[in-house]
C-alpha cells in the first residue's frame, strides 16, 4: 500500500523534475502561469511526499516501541530494531536511468618484447577495451552484452539473452556467444591465467579469439547422486560464425555439445571435466565439415580459511580436430597443461606447456612453454609477466617476454570460477 | 504441456499433503549465521544449509556449480546483502534454474532490510577508498539488535511460504527473542566494565558489535578494506595502540596473523582471532555461541593486563 503510494507519488514527481530539467531549446513559452503551476505542483507534490514519509516513520516507530513494551513477535513485517533507517542519499533522478543496465570496463594492455616472425604482436597493444552492460530484462530473462574494442576497430564478444526460468531445469541463450567447447574456450581473455591463449585454442579453434558462435544454446541439468553438478549443453550456430567454420550457404550450421561434471572432493579441493564435441562446415566444398572433439580438466585446491592467500590450480585440455579435405581428412591434435600457485594474497606463479598441429597440414607441429608472474595490487587490478618460447613447425624458435596490465572499472562483476 | 504439469503437481502433492502441510522448507543461505537463526525458527520444519562456512572470508567465495544443485532444491535463499555476495551468488541464481530464488521473488529473502545499516557513505564513493560497500557496512548480524530483526523476517518469510505452520514458526520466534533478551543481557553485563574501551581490528567488520557493546574500533591493521596492511601504516597502528594503551587487536580466523602479531610484539596488545560467524570453530554451533566465544574471549583479552 505504502509502496504504491510512493510510486504513484515519485513517478510524476521525477517525470516533472525531468521536465523541469530539459534545457529547452528554444525560448520559453509565453505561458507563464502555466509554468508556475506545474512548479506549483511539484512542490506540493515534494511536500506531500516529505509529510507521508514523516508520518509513516513516526507510525512505524511508534508500532516498533509498542511492538517491543508488548514483547510480542511480529511475524508479518519486521519493525525496525534501531533508529529509522535512512533513505539512501541520493535517490536517482530519472527512472529512465534507474533501470540502467551495470556498465563495466576492462582494459587490457599487452606489452612484447623479444622476436618472432611467426606470430607478430605489436610492441604496446591495448589489446581489448571490454565494455559490459548487464542487467535483468523482465521477470524471465536477462542480458549480457561484452563489446570488445580493439585499438581500431569493434566487435561483440557476447551479446545475448538468457532465459533463466524455464521449466525442467533448462537454462537457454539466445545471440553471440563464447562456444561451450572445453573450459578456456569459454572465459573472457581477460580471466584467462595467461596473457595469451595457449596454442591449441589458437590452431584448431580458430585463433586467438576462440570459437565463438551465433545462435542458440541450451544447457539441462542431469541429476547425478551425491552432490555431483552435471551439466549438458546443446548449441546451434550459423555455419560462418567465428572460429574454425565457414560456409557459403545458410542451411550449413555450426554444432555443439558440452558434458560437464563437477565434484567437491573435499571441502578445499574439487574437480571440472568436460567432454565436447564440435561439428560444422568448413567451406572446402559443400559438404565438407569439420569435426571436433575435446576433454578437459581442472583441479582446484583452496583450503577455505585461507583462500585469500593460498591456493593451486592444474589444469589441461586436449582437442582434437577432423577436417574434411577435397581428398581425404586431415587429422591434427593438440592440449595443454598449466599449472597455477598462489604463493601470497596478491602473488601468483604459473607454467604452461602446450602443444598444438595444425588442422590442414598433420606434420606441422608447433610448441611452448612459458612461465607466469601474475600481481594483483587489488581485486581491480592485475600486473603480469610471462616469459614464453614458442618452437614453431617453421623451425623458428621464438623467445619472448609479455607484460600485461589489466584494469577494470564500474560494477563489481562476478570473480571467474 | 501446462494440464500436463498441473497434473504432475498434483501427483506430488498427494502424498505431501497426506502428510502434514509441507514437506520441510529447504533453505540456503550465504552465512551460517542465518541458517542458524533459521533452524532456531523452523525447528524440524526447516533443512537449513549454508553456502560460505564461518572460517571463511564471505566476500571471496568461490562460484562452485555444487552451489548450483543446493540452489537448485532450495525454497528459499537467505543473503546478507548490501552487496556482501556480489562475487559470486548473481551467476549462481541464475544458474540454479530455480525461479523462486531471483531477487524480488518469495524465495529471496534479503535479511540487511530493517537492520540497522552503519557506515553508509554519504558522499561520493570511489574504489580509491578500497573495496567499499556503497550500500553500507555488511557485517551487520554481529549486532544482536539485528539478529533479532533478522530472526522477525525469516519467521514471517517462512509463515509466508508454509502458513499452516504459522503458530509454530511464532512460538519458536518468540522462544529466540526470549532467550536473546536474556543473552544480551548477560554480553552487556560481561561487556561493562570496559566499556569505551579502544580496539582495534583486522578489517572493518566490526562497527555492529562495537556500538552494541559500547567499545570503540580505534583504528584497521588494513590501510583501506580488503588492502593488505603496509609497512607505514602498521607503524601508525602501533604508535595508536601505544598512545590509547589498546589492550585487543580482533583478527576475523581468515586473515593472516603476521602482521597482527608483529603489531601485538611491539605493543605488548593481545592477538585475538575473533570470529564473525557461526561455524568459525565447531564449538560455535549457533547464532547464540557466536556472541558466547566472542565475548568470552575478548573479556579476557581486555581484563588480561587489569589489575
Amino acid at each position: 500500500m505504502r509502496k504504491t503510494f510512493g510510486i504513484a507519488l515519485l513517478l510524476p514527481g521525477a517525470i516533472g523534475l525531468a521536465l523541469a530539467e530539459a534545457p529547452s531549446p528554444e525560448p520559453a513559452r509565453p505561458d507563464p502561469p502555466a509554468e508556475d503551476r506545474v512548479a506549483s505542483l511539484e512542490n506540493r507534490l515534494a511536500e506531500m511526499q516529505r509529510v507521508y514519509d514523516a508520518r509513516i516513520a513516526a507510525l512505524e516507530a511508534e508500532l516498533a516501541a509498542l511492538k517491543g513494551a508488548a514483547n510480542a513477535p511480529g511475524p508479518a513485517t519486521p519493525p525496525p530494531a534501531g533508529p529509522p533507517v535512512p533513505l539512501p542519499a541520493a535517490a536517482p533522478s530519472q527512472t529512465s536511468n534507474y533501470f540502467n543496465p551495470s556498465v563495466s570496463v576492462i582494459g587490457n594492455f599487452l606489452g612484447v618484447g623479444g622476436s618472432n616472425h611467426t606470430a607478430t604482436l605489436p610492441a604496446a597493444d591495448l589489446r581489448e577495451s571490454e565494455l559490459g552492460l548487464q542487467a535483468v530484462v523482465d521477470p524471465y530473462a536477462r542480458a549480457d552484452f561484452f563489446v570488445s574494442f580493439a585499438e581500431e576497430g569493434v566487435g561483440v564478444e557476447e551479446g545475448m539473452v538468457s532465459f533463466t526460468s524455464l521449466p525442467w531445469g533448462l537454462l537457454a541463450k539466445v545471440g553471440r556467444m563464447r562456444t561451450s567447447f572445453g573450459k578456456i574456450n569459454t572465459l573472457h581473455l581477460h580471466v584467462l591465467p595467461w596473457p595469451d591463449e595457449p596454442l591449441p585454442v589458437v590452431n584448431l579453434l580458430g585463433g586467438e579469439e576462440g570459437w565463438i558462435g551465433t545462435g542458440v544454446s541450451l544447457a539441462k541439468l542431469i541429476p547425478l547422486p551425491g552432490d555431483v553438478f552435471s551439466e549438458v549443453t546443446a548449441q546451434v550456430f550459423r555455419g560462418d560464425s567465428a572460429g574454425p567454420f565457414a560456409t557459403q550457404s545458410r542451411g550449413d550450421l555450426a554444432y555443439n555439445a558440452h558434458y560437464r561434471i563437477f565434484s567437491d572432493l573435499t571441502e578445499s579441493t574439487n574437480l571440472d571435466l568436460g567432454l565436447s564435441y564440435g561439428l560444422g562446415p568448413n567451406g572446402i566444398t559443400d559438404t565438407s565439415d569439420t569435426r571436433l572433439q575435446g576433454i578437459d580438466a581442472t583441479f582446484r585446491w583452496k583450503p577455505l580459511r585461507t583462500a585469500t592467500y593460498r591456493s593451486a590450480s592444474v589444469r589441461g585440455e586436449y582437442i582434437r580436430s577432423r577436417k574434411d579435405e577435397l581428398v581425404g581428412t586431415a587429422s591434427a591434435e593438440g592440449w595443454f597443461l598449466s599449472g597455477e600457485y598462489q604463493l601470497a594474497k596478491r602473488w601468483f606463479l604459473g607454467a604452461r606447456y602446450e602443444r598444438a598441429g595444425d588442422p590442414d597440414d598433420p606434420s606441422l607441429r608447433d610448441r611452448g612453454e612459458a612461465a607466469i608472474l601474475t600481481f594483483w595490487p587489488s581485486e581491480f587490478s592485475q600486473l603480469r609477466g610471462e616469459l614464453r618460447r614458442r618452437l614453431y613447425a617453421t623451425g623458428e624458435t621464438a623467445d619472448e617476454a609479455l607484460f600485461q596490465v589489466q584494469f577494470a572499472i564500474g560494477a563489481h562483476g562476478a570473480h571467474p570460477f | 504441456m501446462r494440464r500436463l504439469k498441473g497434473l504432475l503437481i498434483a501427483l506430488l502433492a498427494v502424498p505431501l499433503s497426506a502428510g502434514t502441510a509441507l514437506a520441510k522448507v529447504h533453505v540456503v543461505s550465504t552465512l551460517d549465521d542465518f541458517s542458524s537463526i533459521a533452524e532456531s525458527i523452523g525447528g524440524d520444519l526447516v533443512e537449513a544449509t549454508s553456502l560460505a562456512k564461518g572460517y571463511q572470508d564471505p566476500h571471496f567465495v568461490d562460484a562452485k556449480p555444487s552451489f548450483i544443485l543446493k540452489l537448485s532444491r532450495a525454497d528459499l535463499l537467505i543473503v546478507a546483502g548490501l552487496e556482501l555476495e556480489i562475487g559470486y551468488l548473481p551467476p549462481l541464481i541464475d544458474q540454479s534454474r530455480n525461479d523462486r530464488l531471483h531477487p524480488g521473488n518469495a524465495g529471496y529473502l534479503d535479511v540487511s532490510n530493517g537492520c540497522e545499516i552503519l557506515q553508509r557513505p554519504t558522499t561520493q564513493v570511489t574504489r580509491a577508498m578500497g573495496d567499499v560497500h556503497p550500500f553500507g557496512n555488511p557485517h551487520y548480524w554481529l549486532d544482536p539488535d539485528n539478529g533479532r530483526v533478522i530472526a522477525r523476517s525469516i519467521a514471517a518469510k517462512l509463515t509466508e511460504l508454509d502458513p499452516a505452520n504459522r503458530t509454530v514458526y511464532e512460538k519458536n520466534l518468540s522462544a529466540f527473542e526470549t532467550r536473546l533478551d536474556g543473552k544480551d543481557r548477560e554480553w552487556k553485563a560481561k561487556l561493562a566494565p570496559f566499556s569505551g574501551s579502544p580496539i582495534v581490528t583486522f578489517h572493518n567488520s566490526w562497527p555492529n558489535f562495537a556500538k552494541h557493546f559500547g567499545l570503540v574500533v580505534a583504528g584497521q591493521i588494513e590501510p583501506k578494506p580488503g588492502i593488505p596492511p603496509t609497512p607505514s601504516h602498521t607503524l601508525e597502528i602501533i604508535n595508536l595502540i601505544s598512545s590509547q594503551k589498546i589492550r585487543a587487536i580482533l583478527v576475523e580466523p581468515y586473515f593472516d596473523t603476521k602482521t597482527p602479531k608483529y603489531i601485538g610484539g611491539k605493543t605488548g596488545a593481545t592477538v585475538l582471532i575473533f570470529y564473525p560467524s557461526v561455524g568459525g570453530t565447531p564449538e560455535i554451533k549457533d547464532y547464540f555461541a557466536l556472541f558466547d566465544t566472542d565475548i568470552d574471549a575478548l573479556v579476557k583479552a581486555l581484563g588480561g593486563n587489569h589489575p
